[in-house]
């Protein structure tokens, strides 16, 4: 995507919500070229856990039956941005399980273009965000079905919760399909903890951050259910957590 | 134990309790009753601390400290357990993980070893075949899915793991059947009838108050306590309702 040497602006629509002060010194982005041979089995899971600003710019091409799993964790501490780009071949199988997590006044970001270029292939995504303070966490994510591409099943379930009503959430899903016979399903909520579960479980003893993480833990491992490294991923997920809250 | 002075609150920014005085002392067990509406429950959440149940006046002091200067969380670790009229679901948060993260928060507030989870399991189990409950309910979300008889037994068997101090129970007799019904009670019993502990038990029948029984029975109407009497007063009310006793 970063096939430019000059940086983007806020008119182009992948980086319209972009950090581009923070983008700006890791400009231009190498990208990250990974292609899995038909038939074949990859899988990568990209944790951003810094201090310092980062982004990532990832291709990913999938051959006739290939399989590709994708887990990102996108909760450093400044801005944190991952571009995926991914070709899916005949009958090929993509999953992304993401979650971001964001508090003070850092922008994370999450933006995906899936392409279904032959038949029955499935791309499914989910991407869960936590929100705090004054963050802006985004989601932009173009599934598109090419001519032919019959079959085609793909999936996208995005969800934010705002820990504070001064943290933003921006989620796209796009759905461009030039084929019949495709099923497309996208859902996209935005929500808050309930505060009457938050003051049950402080009547009960738990303190207010405590809970919040109580609440959270499903919300986030759902982005990391069935990786290889579930559990190192959904516990640094929740170390991040715990400095938001 | 609880010393409610002249207490004031407002919810939604209409005032509900109007100059409440309530004093509970350690060994005591007192039961409130009054008209739907009249302020029962937003008593006890006023006591719990929860968020826009504001306090307009008057002091409570609650073992000895100023129950108002402590956030929710602390009056839970300080002795305070509220038995919710609805208890509250939270999907995709255990029972069994909740309460041992709530049972040792409020250890650490006070200064205790946390409970290992082998321990943890042991009370959780003793209390849960205390009130008859199957431990894997206990492996299921907090509340999800239970009938509301399930959920006021479960409020129960998180007493009898909490231990607190003082309970406010807010109609833990409604939507239990009858044999639940006396097992609560008698749980209610075998946790709380103690000579350091105290319950307020929320209700508007007599019949829980068979199996526990009350030395203390107060009206509450209007936001006040109009009278208090002895478990007689009780039946006086079955009988005649609240018009004729509490006018
Ligand atoms: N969030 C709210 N907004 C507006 N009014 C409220 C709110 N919560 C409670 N009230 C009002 O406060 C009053 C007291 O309610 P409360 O629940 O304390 O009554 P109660 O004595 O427990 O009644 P019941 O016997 O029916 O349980 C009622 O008139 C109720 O409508
Ligand atoms: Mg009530």
């Amino acid at each position: 995507m970063s096939d430019t040497l000059t940086l983007p602006t806020r008119r182009d629509e992948a980086f319209r919500y972009a950090d581009l002060a923070a983008l700006e010194p890791l400009w231009p982005l190498a990208t990250q070229e990974i292609r899995v041979a038909a038939g074949e089995a990859g899988a990568l899971a990209l944790v951003l856990d810094g201090t310092n600003a980062d982004a990532r710019d990832l291709s990913i091409v999938l051959e006739d039956g290939a399989s590709f799993d994708l887990r990102l964790l996108n909760a450093g501490s400044a801005y944190g941005r991952i571009a995926v780009s991914v070709t899916l071949g005949k009958a090929a199988k993509f999953h992304l399980g993401a979650a971001q997590i964001a508090g003070g006044d850092q922008t994370a970001e999450i933006v995906t273009q899936v392409t279904h270029a032959e038949p029955d292939a499935l791309s499914t995504q989910i991407v869960r965000s936590v929100l705090a303070g004054h963050a802006t966490g985004t989601y932009l994510g173009k599934v598109a079905v090419a001519r032919g591409a019959i079959g085609t099943d793909g999936s996208q379930s995005i969800r934010a919760m705002l820990l504070d009503r001064t943290a933003t959430a921006n989620a796209r899903p796009e759905l461009e399909i030039y084929a019949d016979d495709v099923k497309c399903a996208h859902g996209c909520a935005v929500g808050e903890l309930d505060p009457q579960s938050l003051f049950y479980l402080a009547q009960r003893g738990l303190p207010p951050a405590q809970a919040k993480k109580l609440m959270l833990q499903a919300f986030i491992a759902e982005a990391f259910v069935g990786a290889a490294d579930e559990e190192t991923l959904t516990q640094a997920a929740l170390d991040a957590l715990e400095a938001i809250l | 134990m609880l010393k409610i002075e002249n207490l004031s609150a407002i919810v939604a920014d209409k005032p509900i309790l109007k100059g409440l005085s309530l004093t509970i002392n350690p060994g005591e067990i007192h039961a409130i009753m009054g008209p739907n509406g009249a302020g029962k429950s937003t008593l006890g959440y006023t006591l719990g601390g929860r968020p826009g149940y504001d306090v307009t006046g008057g002091s409570v002091s609650f073992a000895g400290e100023d129950l108002f200067a402590l956030e929710p969380h602390e009056r839970a670790a300080a002795g305070l357990f509220l038995g919710f009229q609805y208890p509250v679901e939270i999907p995709g948060v255990s029972f069994v993980q909740f309460l041992r993260e709530a049972a040792n928060a409020q250890r650490k507030v006070r200064g205790e070893a946390p409970l290992s989870g082998g321990e943890f399991l042991k009370l959780a189990k003793e209390k849960a075949g205390l009130l008859r409950m199957e431990m894997d309910m206990l492996k299921r979300p907090v509340n999800v899915g239970f009938s509301g008889g399930e959920k006021k037994r479960a409020e129960m068997v998180q007493m009898g793991i909490l231990d607190p101090k003082l309970a406010i129970l807010d109609e833990t007799d409604s939507g239990l059947d009858i044999d639940a019904l006396r097992i609560c009670g008698e749980g209610i019993n075998a946790i709380m009838r103690k000579p350091d502990k105290a319950v307020l038990l929320i209700t508007h029948y007599q019949r829980l108050l068979d199996y526990v029984k009350p030395d203390f029975v107060h009206v509450l109407a209007g936001g006040r306590i109009v009278r208090t009497g002895g478990p007689e007063l009780a039946l006086e009310l079955e009988e005649q309702g609240y018009e004729a006793v509490a006018a």
